[in-house]
């Protein structure tokens, strides 16, 4: 029983950072590349780990794999939202597909201070 | 809060000193019977939300392991099929979390989950930003996520 689990969990681990691979070939701007990345690599990491959790069965690795997990939850968001504002800022281009910006427009170019009041209803529209 | 949760956490180590072996399943039970001792004590005591406050959090973790994934296998089969099914935008999502504890929870797992992507904050802490990939009509999101997230979370922390 706990063999399967194990198969389940390390298959299941390596089949999603495989995808969050082919994520990064496929995707058709950086924010939806940096979208798949960083959250399929992160439950990919997540299962693996937790599989090597359950083969070695010792407090020990145990504790140790569950602080590099809740510490991988932690940071791994930080680092996209940083990553994606910094994107925003040097006007990296979404796709032609994509539906509606509401961030256009919001920043202060000079204080970089982000805005929160509701756009004018002719930005709603497409904006691309 | 803090009271009841470091009473539970003595007991349990209590428990864990007494029966000699510290092994996950040890720690759990101990966890779990000092949690009902504690609780026996409190009842009726209504300054406690403790008691309330620990079925709801694994009540989340659930729902949100669930989301997670749902919605990375979304992702999986749009990446490994030929056709693109995205349809990205960016959405302007008006915040009720408050304080910068709630802002700061709710952005981490609304990160977590494939398909957003928390672009920025505003300065005055009363929008999100957020890039989703698959979003037909904007309203049903936002309300999704407030209905589904933000709600459970606040229940929790507040």
């Amino acid at each position: 029983m706990n063999d399967i689990i194990i198969m389940v969990l390390s298959t299941l681990g390596a089949l999603y950072i495989l995808v969050a691979s082919v994520g990064v070939l496929r995707m058709p701007d950086f924010y939806l590349r940096l979208s798949v990345t960083v959250k399929a690599a992160t439950l990919g990491i997540g299962l693996t780990l937790a599989a090597a959790a359950l083969f070695f069965g010792e407090t020990a690795v145990t504790t140790k794999l569950v602080a590099i997990i809740l510490f991988l939850l932690i940071t791994a968001p930080v680092a996209a939202h940083m990553i994606g504002r910094a994107a925003y800022f040097t006007g990296t281009k979404l796709w032609k597909h994509t539906n509606f910006d509401e961030l256009k427009g919001q920043y202060n170019e000079e204080t970089h201070e982000l805005s929160s009041k509701a756009p004018s209803p002719s930005t709603e529209d497409k904006s691309n | 809060m803090i009271k009841q949760f470091l009473m539970n956490l003595i007991l349990t180590f209590i428990w864990v000193g007494l029966t000699g072996s510290f092994t996950f399943l040890d720690f759990l039970f101990g966890f779990l019977m000092s949690y009902f001792i504690l609780m026996l004590i409190f009842r009726g005591n209504a300054s406690s939300k403790y008691f309330d406050r620990v079925p709801k959090i694994i009540i989340f973790s659930g729902y949100f392991l669930k989301e997670l994934f749902r919605a990375n296998m979304q992702v999986a089969y749009d990446l490994v099929t030929p056709n693109y099914f995205m349809k990205p935008g960016i959405v302007r999502y008006p915040l009720t979390a408050e304080t910068d504890f709630e802002i700061n929870m709710l952005v981490n797992i609304v990160s977590l989950t494939p398909g957003t992507l928390i672009l920025d904050v505003s300065d005055d802490k009363k929008v999100l930003y957020i890039h989703v990939t698959y979003i037909n009509d904007k309203e049903e999101f936002i309300s999704h996520l407030r209905e589904g997230f933000e709600k459970k979370l606040l229940a929790i922390l507040r």
